[in-house]
């Protein structure tokens, strides 16, 4: 935790956290404090004045069925963009791990769209599956499959998930190999010894082994469908059709600058908040564990 | 491999050959929408070939832009989009290393407080206190300037606890010598400490560069003037720019306009990036 050589200075430590802890203070802790702060007020339109509420701005919160609806669609995007992401890249990964040959082009060609943002991932799917022209639009009608996401808001947010899980495959794919690569073959080789086939050396050394990547994985995938992706609704179905792709975060943005809100958005940002705060602390948690592990 | 199955050869290769499809199949359609003109575009099938109109169509983007979008040149935004990763980058390494250096190099009261502080801001995303520190931005005055768009992005407690981890694995002993040799602080940091963290520097700088100028909530708020445009924000106004329909074409030069410094960046450095991105994420 700590050295022990360590330089003596009265002000030098100091002068070096300043700017850090500057910055923390002032576009961290201050904002984080007037959300909560409001979150108790309700506050006219213009600013001039606000009234003292309690917590009238949470009970209104959790009686809007717009916001337990919002609450669901979360979920389901949240575990679909999670289950989608982590299920098509450990494929990958355990191919990867597989082959011999053109493994570094592989690996070239299949991470790159970590550094797509998820803004331009979200435009780009909205093209293909854009009702009139729209490529993917076109082969699923020669299947029978009528989509438009503009009306219709299931597949509204089958859009926006294969958009964001489209984004993350790469990201998954590097720690699944990572640790895929950790595991030590002498195992592999003794289980194959004893003739354990490849699905049966699959579940039971492979996928054991591989439990604290997935578990970390698991929980990094949905802080990233939960928060990161306001992007990529934004930027494409703006939370429609009918607030069928509406999420937490881009509720929080929409009550708050269209709707002008403050104390409710000021509110759902306190709620957003506390759900950040225990899923990092789950995450660090788990690190512990795995340390002494 | 343990042992040699023809059959799981072949699944093996199928499989990843499928993935790097799904993966790429998007951008090429973007990139081969982004050579057609309005015409190829306007009814389905759309052409899954290159058309001719792809110089015309990207001298346009970048001098002239958009009119229907405000007709800002996507060259401007971006220009802006560098500007704004590389100070986000370089202000993020700057102020972490040197507040990592503080805590792991000295002894003083609060010390501990000022890690937690750090510590805490993993904790407050943007997206979930957005009102607030708008509200924080406009009072400082600072909508509408450069320095609006990248300080308040600037603290970082990731990179400070990648730096703090990597001066915890250096060995007192060198510490110990520079002191004989009579070497301060600050010298002992610029002369030895920094000189030894390059490649963790430049690791971090990848994943930073990319977190920078994919930045998409921030530049929608604090920049009205489209002078400061981002070109990942410009997008959206492109694609919803109110009653009349997506030019797609430009849409689609400006998403690939839009993805290739950080893929490049990416692809080029990948060994670095394959570092910085699971140490960060320790």
């Amino acid at each position: 935790m700590q050295k022990r050589v360590i330089f003596r200075s009265r002000s030098l430590p100091y002068l070096l956290v300043l700017p850090q802890i500057a910055v923390t203070l002032v576009f961290f802790f201050w904002p984080s404090y007037q959300a909560l702060e409001s979150s108790f007020f309700i506050e006219d339109a213009f600013g001039f004045s606000r009234e003292w509420v309690g917590l009238r701005n949470y009970r209104d919160l959790f009686a809007d069925p717009g916001y337990l609806r919002s609450f669901r669609t979360t979920l389901v995007f949240g575990l679909s963009v999670t289950a989608l992401a982590l299920g098509t890249s450990l494929g990958l990964a355990v191919a990867a791990n597989r082959v011999l040959r053109a493994a570094q082009s592989y690996r070239t060609l299949l991470i790159w769209p970590y550094a797509v943002a998820p803004a331009l991932a979200g435009v780009i799917w909205y093209f293909l599956m854009n009702p009139s022209m729209g490529i993917v639009a076109y082969w699923l009608k020669g299947l029978g499959v009528e989509w438009n996401h503009y009306v219709n808001g299931n597949q509204a947010l089958i859009l926006v998930v294969v958009a964001a899980a489209w984004k993350q495959i790469s990201y998954n794919f590097l720690f699944f190999l990572a640790g895929l690569q950790s595991i030590p073959k002498s195992l592999i080789e003794a289980a194959a010894i004893d003739r354990a086939g490849p699905i049966r050396r699959f579940w039971t050394i492979t996928m054991p082994l591989l439990s604290p990547t997935t578990f970390f994985l698991l929980v990094v995938n949905l802080v990233y469908a939960f928060f990161d992706t306001f992007a990529l609704i934004h930027a494409t179905t703006n939370g429609g059709p009918a607030d069928a792709t509406s999420v937490l975060v881009f509720r929080v943005y929409n009550t708050g600058f269209i709707g002008q809100d403050y104390g409710s958005s000021a509110a759902q940002s306190v709620v957003l908040m506390a759900l950040v705060i225990g899923m990092t602390f789950i995450q660090f948690r788990y690190v512990e564990r795995k340390v002494t592990y | 491999m343990v042992e040699n199955r023809p059959i799981l050869n072949i699944l093996t290769h199928a499989v990843l050959i499928l993935g790097v499809l799904f993966l790429c199949f998007p951008v090429w359609m973007a990139l081969v929408a982004s050579t057609h003109g309005a015409e190829a575009l306007s009814r389905a099938p759309i052409p899954l070939w290159f058309g001719g109109q792809g110089w015309d169509n990207y001298t346009q983007l970048l001098s002239a832009g958009l009119p229907a979008a405000g007709g800002v040149p996507i060259g401007m935004m971006m220009m802006n989009s560098l500007i704004m990763a590389l100070v986000i980058t370089f202000g993020k390494i700057a102020i972490s290393i040197i507040s990592a250096y503080a805590i792991v190099y000295f002894r003083f009261p609060f010390r501990m407080g000022f890690f937690w502080m750090i510590f805490l801001t993993l904790m407050l995303p943007v997206e979930v206190r957005i009102l607030p520190t708008f509200d924080v931005v406009t009072r400082l005055g600072m909508l509408n300037t450069y320095a609006g768009l990248t300080i308040p992005l600037i603290a970082s407690a990731t990179a400070t606890f990648l730096f703090r981890q990597f001066f915890l694995t250096i060995p007192d002993e060198l510490v110990e010598a520079a002191r004989i040799d009579r070497a301060g602080p600050v010298r002992f940091f610029i002369d030895i400490l920094l000189p030894m963290s390059r490649t963790n520097i430049a690791a971090l700088f990848i994943i930073l560069f990319i977190y920078g100028w994919n930045q998409y909530l921030w530049p929608l708020l604090v920049t009205t003037e489209e002078g400061l445009y981002t070109v990942v924000m410009g997008i959206q106004r492109m694609v919803n720019s109110g009653e009349a329909l997506p030019v797609w074409h430009f849409v689609m030069g400006t998403a690939i306009l839009g993805m290739i410094p950080p893929v490049v960046v990416v692809v080029a450095m990948q060994k670095l990036f394959v570092k910085g991105l699971v140490e960060s994420e320790k």
